[in-house]
């Protein structure tokens, strides 16, 4: 078996199969229903346009939240890693920000900027801000010198620096923070909406967990899953592909 | 018109240069001599402004450009924007005309790691003279290179000084090399090294 494409298929598959399985021996729908038990409740949200409605929330959320803190990472990242005099102030921030528990960083937002957007993404922001930071200041400290030699000569101005010199070679760093990030913050975002939104996949897993409800559980969960995917597949896949062109051309 | 007055650098505890002083006129190219670490580099270094700590004074043009040892070209963009983006003014058309003449024309859309080791050093050529330098810096610009690629670059790079003249300052290790493109030619030597002043092409002393 080589093509990687089949191995995927077959290995969900399993999954899958793996889920009638355990389902069956527990024989409890309310414990854990079998896969095509949630296709009328699944099919019942999306026509309602609960089911939408709350994953674009939950969406948008995971959107601010990534693009803020990518910004604020990367740029912290090239920072820190350029100067060593920056980087002995910050890093002790960025080790207490590292191993400040996602849950503690919520609950202050909401408890100093109330319960409210504002409060939820900046909870989310804060929580992935330090990784992205870790990663990209690794890149920022094996910038190549001799790029930097010749940009300087040239006299290339810090913008021309920053898009084709600096970032390219960050590039790799970047990707691997984004990639991680994504996953990351979706997850983080569930908390925060669980803890404190009226909207959104957390919400609607907060609501269901109330009610004792698997199934719908499930299906919010599985359905923000394969956004997720879609993502992967649609544009961070072939975002990396076109970063990397140079590479392997 | 280059002129440098290096009174001393020194990395930690150690002096690498020591007094050295010279000037290179417009459309004058000079070699620098002398054996592997002797801080040839370091001193093209200091000219080119990449080494600011150092004891002593460097005055430069405007208008540089610099060929290092590796080709240091941006591997993330074609061939074109590679001297598009480090000349901002190159229109496009002139952007081609000089892959042109560095013999490289038809790899305008290419990346550098798709080219050969002796056409990425051409790229790093025409980038060097695209923007019609005052003053242009080599480091050991034909090193590993086979004999027949060598001496093409060096015939082209001979052409190109002839062109745009700039004031030259190269370094090398090779005196077959710094005979034929340098007008005069600086030796270092000792530790620290100074400069001995060597015949000029003419057999005068300078």
């Amino acid at each position: 078996m080589t093509d990687p494409r089949a191995v995927t298929a077959i290995s969900l598959v399993g999954l899958l199969a793996l889920w009638v399985v355990a389902a069956a021996l527990t024989a409890d729908p309310q414990i854990l229903p079998a896969p095509g038990a949630l296709l009328g409740p699944f099919w019942a949200e999306l026509t309602s346009g609960e089911l939408l409605y709350h994953l674009s929330q939950t969406l948008i959320r995971v959107i601010w939240a990534f693009v803020l803190a990518m910004a604020l990472g990367v740029a912290l990242g090239i920072a820190m890693g350029r100067s060593e005099r920056l980087n002995r102030w910050l890093d002790p921030w960025l080790v207490v920000f590292l191993n400040l528990p996602a849950l503690v960083l919520i609950v202050l937002c909401y408890l100093w900027i109330g319960l409210n957007e504002t409060a939820a993404i900046v909870a989310v922001t804060l929580n992935k801000v330090p990784n992205v930071t870790t990663v990209v200041r690794e890149g920022a400290r094996a910038l190549d010198p001799g790029l930097d030699a010749m940009a300087r000569v040239y006299r290339m101005p810090w913008t021309t620096r920053l898009m084709h010199v600096t970032l390219p070679q960050l590039a790799p760093f970047i990707a691997g923070a984004a990639r991680s990030g994504i996953a990351v913050i979706w997850k983080i975002v569930l908390v925060v909406e669980f803890l404190g939104r009226s909207s959104g996949v957390g919400f609607k897993i907060h609501m269901f967990f109330q009610l004792f409800d698997v199934g719908m559980v499930l299906v919010y969960a599985l359905s923000f899953i394969a956004v997720m995917l879609v993502i992967e597949w649609a544009i961070l896949q072939p975002w990396e592909r076109r970063v990397r062109r140079w590479r392997t051309a | 018109m280059i002129r440098a007055h290096v009174r001393e650098k020194r990395f930690g505890e150690s002096r690498v240069l020591s007094n050295i002083a010279f000037e290179v006129a417009p459309g004058e190219t000079v070699a620098i001599l002398g054996p592997s670490g002797i801080g040839k580099s370091t001193l093209l270094r200091i000219v080119a402004g990449i080494d600011t700590a150092f004891d002593g004074h460097v005055e430069t043009p405007e208008r540089m450009a610099i060929v290092f040892q590796e080709p240091t070209l941006l591997p993330w963009r074609s061939c074109l924007r590679n001297l598009t983006i480090v000349h901002p003014d190159l229109s496009e058309d002139d952007a081609r005309a000089m892959l042109g003449r560095v013999g490289i024309p038809d790899k305008a859309g290419a990346f550098p790691l798709q080219l050969s080791l002796g056409q990425q050093r051409r790229l790093a050529l025409a980038r060097a003279f695209a923007g019609r330098p005052e003053m242009l810096i080599m480091d050991e610009p034909f090193v590993s290179l086979d004999p027949e690629t060598s001496e093409t670059m060096l015939a082209l790079t001979e052409r190109l000084i002839a062109e745009v003249r700039p004031a030259t300052l190269f370094v090398t290790h090779a005196r077959e090399e710094a005979e034929r493109l340098g007008s005069r030619i600086l030796e270092l030597r000792g530790t620290p090294a100074t400069l001995a002043p060597r015949l000029v092409q003419n057999g005068e002393l300078p």
